[in-house]
């Protein structure tokens, strides 16, 4: 059994206040527009329980075959400034993550600067052939996708 | 399998990503091997500029390279997407796409934020 760590930080300017962006992840509505499903996969949403010790969980089915979870434990809150998370995940039924993340809002000229920072440990699954074909489609449409609008 | 040098990898992987033509290689490749000049065919890019991209997709492992008669064919190699890695780097893709959805639907849900888009009569 082999394992990875990997640490990265993204970073956003939204030309909208701390509180209109933390909104977006403290309402499941609103969190349910951006977050989980897009047009490379579905998504279900389970528990939602944004508060100290508090779970969220949702399930996606990607191409190729693949099927993940995400269970969520949120470590700590501060309205318009922090979240703390840790999460988990699985592939096809077995483990293939665990992480700890913060995101942090702070008001900046023309908005909020979001600060997500991730550290993140990858157990070495078993994807399979099929799923790891899959796998590399989808990371290439994902990044894709995101470095084309990011630029 | 993932190995000491992965993040490297993983690093130089983004890097070679990051640019539009090299995905749009790579995209092609997944297809299955192709020689330069098909690979130059589709892109507004000269000869040369597409060899260069080619030989640092090589150099960063994501393809390799044969002579055949005069052709150079150019093969995809899955082994730095592969294992883990994929699953790395789709975790940080994957929140890449999230934040930009938010930012769609945050100016969706609070268009008040765009005045200066709005033209006003």
């Amino acid at each position: 059994m082999t394992v990875a760590h990997h640490d990265f930080t993204l970073t956003r300017t939204y030309p909208h206040t701390p509180e209109q962006v933390f909104a977006a992840f403290a309402d499941p509505e609103k969190k349910k527009l951006w977050f989980g499903a897009n047009e490379h996969l579905t998504s279900t949403f389970g528990t939602f329980d944004f508060r100290v010790g508090g779970t969220e969980t949702a399930e996606s089915d990607h191409p190729g075959g693949i099927h993940t979870t995400f269970a969520a434990d949120y470590v700590e809150i501060v309205p318009a400034r922090r979240i703390v998370f840790t999460y988990r995940m699985t592939l096809n039924g077995a483990p293939l993550s665990a992480s700890a993340t913060s995101i942090t809002m702070e008001p900046v000229e023309g908005g909020t600067l979001l600060t997500h920072t991730e550290h993140g440990i990858y157990l070495d699954g078993e994807p399979g052939a099929q799923g790891r074909e899959g796998g590399t489609q989808q990371l290439l449409d994902l990044l894709g996708a995101a470095l084309d609008k990011i630029g | 399998m993932v190995t000491q040098t992965s993040l490297t990898q993983l690093d130089r992987t983004f890097q070679a990503l990051a640019d539009p033509g090299r995905r749009a290689m790579l995209s092609r490749l997944s297809a299955g091997p192709a020689t330069v000049s098909e690979l130059a065919e589709p892109l507004s890019m000269t000869l040369s500029a597409v060899l260069q991209h080619i030989n640092y997709l090589e150099d960063t492992g994501l393809v390799t390279t044969r002579k055949v008669g005069r052709s150079r064919v150019v093969e995809p190699a899955s082994a730095p997407l592969g294992d883990a890695r994929d699953w790395i780097a789709a975790h940080e893709a994957a929140w890449h796409v999230r934040y930009n959805r938010l930012g769609v639907a945050l100016d969706a849900l609070y268009p008040e934020g765009h005045h200066d888009h709005i033209k006003e009569n």
